[in-house]
């Protein structure tokens, strides 16, 4: 029984480890016997230090020793910034800038800074239209899709042919699941924008609502037809390619996709998140081990490297450390009061900790705020290992009245009737 | 086109979990105020610089240079108000700290004209311009308890109360936290439920016949709860202490295990007569897992004193309430086959089973059961 009390107690962190094999867990148990003596493992606040020598790097800002074009640009702007406060159009750019560095570097702090610039239009009761776009996007991120809606209604309220705000509007709407209304914000967004941008944005969301196969077909086309549109605008069109291939079941050109994608933008986050989960489904975690290795800060890769370690045999030594860094980063999370990752942190409770009660927890109350197909797939998977048919049902309903075309899916719901 | 594509292509699904924090832990003890404030570097270069040489990688020797303004910068942004105006604190000690998502400057301070008041106000205002998204996490440690605070642009300021310390008061409270915990330890009932099922009983040969009169029992009885007591006051003792320290899952588990033991004992003894000396050595393990509760909070001195004696008697009363309600009900049901199959051995082997799933479920971290 974990000890209740009715104080206030600050949060107290026993060395706890996760499940693992029982005689890994013996041993670690002998560990942790020897750690728990105060002499040997000092508590939290006492692994503060003073490090030796002058020359002892403590904090890595970047990875190349020379500050990149996009760091010195961003001290400029803010330079300008500080000497003309008043200046829009360079307080959006930086906030542009910064949300593109959280986006590559999936780092939220940038988020932060992005507001920072923001702040005297933040606020207003009536901010200009492109504030309010950058504002929803910022929200979106932060999972906050009521407050993202209502701004980028209020920009199209100014202004019917924003087509930035089309676009954020149809990516918020298709995360929820709500794809009817997506499909009428992507099509506005055809009428002022260009083929490539607005055939991927279509093409994500009917290929979530019945149309796959001819969805991927439209885009294939779109993607042949542009080979000279911007590199980022490529690289989420072949990654939707990809991901598209992969609900189809068609595993060979999927793989084709996910080359071409990763030779675009062999750094991009979220395309290594979903390569990796793709290695993962096809049996190959092995291949994303490689893949993920230098990935570590952004806590979505270091989930799907441990996940694949979890799954390679002989598991790495690597992977209790890995656990034990997650379950820190979600607890700090906690502590902070950010409940952004409901979704990952399901995965881990599941497929990590073996605690499928917790996992379907954090599912149900995930497929609340978002309904992709990942978060459909956590929910049945963690419906199915707490033995909980009913907790299943309204999500597979709900993928039905949908049309949703996913062979795991299917898989997932097949085993749940 | 770049624009268009960060609305679209920014994956909605969770990020790295690294927004901006500060932890800053307050203590106050026997009059005095000190604390400690762990800043991220990564937040402190954009507030005040300190890659010096511009070469992307922060060391010892550019932090240790930018001490003083970092001190002047932290500190002119948290206020502590203790009635009389802000207190003003000395930095003590500089040093560095690594938590998930990177390097933090540590400093260490005291209030020397801090004086003891009744409450404190807090304000907190550290990195709020350069970062809405930033959180001041607050630890605050009083005599009576520790408290938690997260400070953000929305809530920058907080009042804590201090509260006089009622001896009496404080001896009541801790004695009820001791019955509570009695009761609602689940594990510690069924132990001593497993330890009394026989009690009513006695042995001979391989068997347990029903003891014939109720002085004996009640004996029996009175030997093995006060083994029971006197181990684990003595281990709770020892724990809250500080002087003995066992990791929670190890002790957990080995509580888990004893209930076992006790109950399996009921049907197939391997331990007879000395139930008592059974009931001394499982205490022994019981009492660690009490000491959690206390050691938590910190307490000094008599107020420690007072919080183990108060608990204590606590949990003895408590045991004395299960004790003398079950006692003289299976005294007259003994020889019924009620008790004598039904509570006795599918008790035992119930309990046995449900010591088994909690042992599982703690030494090898796993959740199944609601409770």
């Amino acid at each position: 029984m974990r000890l209740k009390t009715r104080f206030t107690l600050a949060k107290t962190t026993p060395m706890e480890t996760p499940g693992f094999s029982p005689l890994k867990g013996f041993r670690l148990g002998l560990i942790l016997l020897v750690c728990g003596h105060p002499a040997i493992c000092p508590s939290s606040l006492a692994t503060a230090f003073v490090p030796k020598d002058d020359q002892t790097v403590l904090e890595r800002l970047r990875s190349t020793a020379a500050p990149d074009a996009l760091t010195v640009e961003l001290r400029s702007l803010r330079r300008e910034l500080s000497a003309e406060p008043d200046r829009l159009d360079l307080a959006l750019r930086a906030a542009r800038l910064y949300v593109g560095k959280n986006r590559s570097e999936s780092d939220p702090r940038y988020l932060g800074y992005a507001q920072a610039v923001l702040a005297r239009w933040w606020d207003l009761p009536q901010p200009p239209p492109p504030v309010l776009v950058m504002r929803a996007t910022i929200r979106q991120s932060r999972h906050d899709f009521e407050g993202a809606e209502n701004d980028l209604r209020q920009a199209l309220a100014a202004d019917r042919r924003n087509p930035q705000a089309w676009l954020t509007l149809a990516t918020i709407q298709q995360v929820r699941g709500d794809y009817q209304e997506a499909r009428k914000a992507a099509l506005a967004v055809f009428r002022s924008a260009d083929e490539l941008v607005a055939v991927t944005c279509v093409a994500l969301i009917t290929s979530l609502n019945g149309e796959a196969a001819k969805s991927y077909a439209l885009l294939s086309q779109a993607v042949e037809h542009n080979p000279r549109a911007d590199v980022s605008v490529r690289l989420w069109s072949i990654t939707g390619l990809a991901e598209i291939g992969a609900r189809m079941g068609r595993i060979q050109e999927a793989e084709t996709h996910y080359h071409q994608a990763l030779a675009l933008g062999p750094s991009d986050t979220y395309l290594l998140g979903s390569y990796a989960d793709f290695l993962m489904d096809q049996g190959r975690p092995q291949e994303a081990l490689p893949l993920l290795k230098e990935h570590t800060r952004a806590d979505n890769l270091l989930l799907r490297l441990a996940l694949a370690e979890s799954q390679v045999r002989p598991q790495p030594a690597s992977l209790a450390e890995h656990i034990r860094s997650l379950r820190d980063r979600f607890e700090a999370a906690k502590l902070r009061g950010d409940f952004v990752h409901q979704r990952e942190e399901a995965r881990f409770s599941l497929h990590l900790l073996h605690q499928p009660l917790e996992a379907l927890r954090l599912a149900t109350a995930n497929w609340k705020v978002q309904r992709e197909p990942a978060d459909v797939r956590i929910l049945l998977e963690a419906a199915s290992a707490a033995r909980d048919p009913a907790a299943a049902q309204p999500v597979v309903e709900w993928l039905r009245e949908r049309h949703v075309e996913d062979v795991e899916l299917a898989k997932l719901g097949a085993s749940q009737q | 086109m770049l624009l268009m594509l960060l609305a679209a292509s920014i994956p909605p699904f969770a990020q790295a979990h690294k927004s901006s924090d500060s932890y800053l832990n307050l203590r106050v003890a026997e009059g005095r105020l000190s604390g400690q404030w762990d800043i991220a570097l990564r937040d402190l270069e954009p507030a005040i610089g300190l890659d010096e040489n511009d070469d992307g990688v922060i060391t010892w020797g550019e932090l240790r240079a930018r001490w003083p303004a970092l001190d002047a910068y932290a500190l002119a942004r948290l206020r502590i108000d203790a009635g009389k105006g802000a207190v003003t604190m000395r930095v003590t000690e500089h040093l560095v700290d690594h938590h998930t998502d990177g390097a933090y400057a540590v400093i260490r301070f005291v209030a020397d004209d801090y004086l003891g008041s009744d409450h404190l106000d807090l304000g907190y205002s550290l990195l709020f311009d350069l970062d809405p998204q930033h959180r001041g996490l607050l630890r605050l440690e009083l005599p009576g308890g520790t408290q938690t605070v997260v400070f953000s642009p929305d809530h920058p300021s907080e009042r804590f109360q201090l509260g006089q310390l009622r001896p009496l008061h404080q001896f009541f409270s801790f004695a009820t936290e001791g019955v509570w915990h009695i009761w609602t330890g689940f594990d510690h009932i069924l132990f001593l439920l497993a330890l009394l099922l026989p009690a009513v009983f006695s042995r001979t040969e391989d068997q347990w016949i029903p003891a014939a009169r109720f002085r004996p029992a009640v004996i029996n009885v009175i030997r093995v709860v006060t083994a029971f007591t006197i181990a684990h006051s003595l281990t709770l003792s020892l724990a809250t202490m500080g002087w003995v320290r066992l990791p929670s899952r190890w002790v957990e588990s080995a509580v888990a295990a004893s209930v076992v033991a006790a109950a399996l004992n009921n049907l197939r003894p391997f331990f007879r007569e000395r139930a008592w000396l059974v009931a001394f050595v499982f205490g022994l393990v019981h009492g660690f897992a009490f000491a959690g509760v206390l050691r938590d909070l910190g307490l000094e001195g008599g107020a420690l004193a007072r919080a183990l004696v108060g608990f204590n008697l606590g949990v003895e009363t408590g045991q004395l309430a299960i004790v003398s309600s079950f006692l003289p009900i299976a005294f007259a049901l003994r020889t019924s086959w009620v008790y004598r199959r039904l509570t006795f051995q599918f008790g035992s082997a119930a309990i046995a089973l449900v010591a088994a799933v909690w042992f599982t479920e703690r030494a090898f971290d796993l959740k199944w059961l609601p409770f």
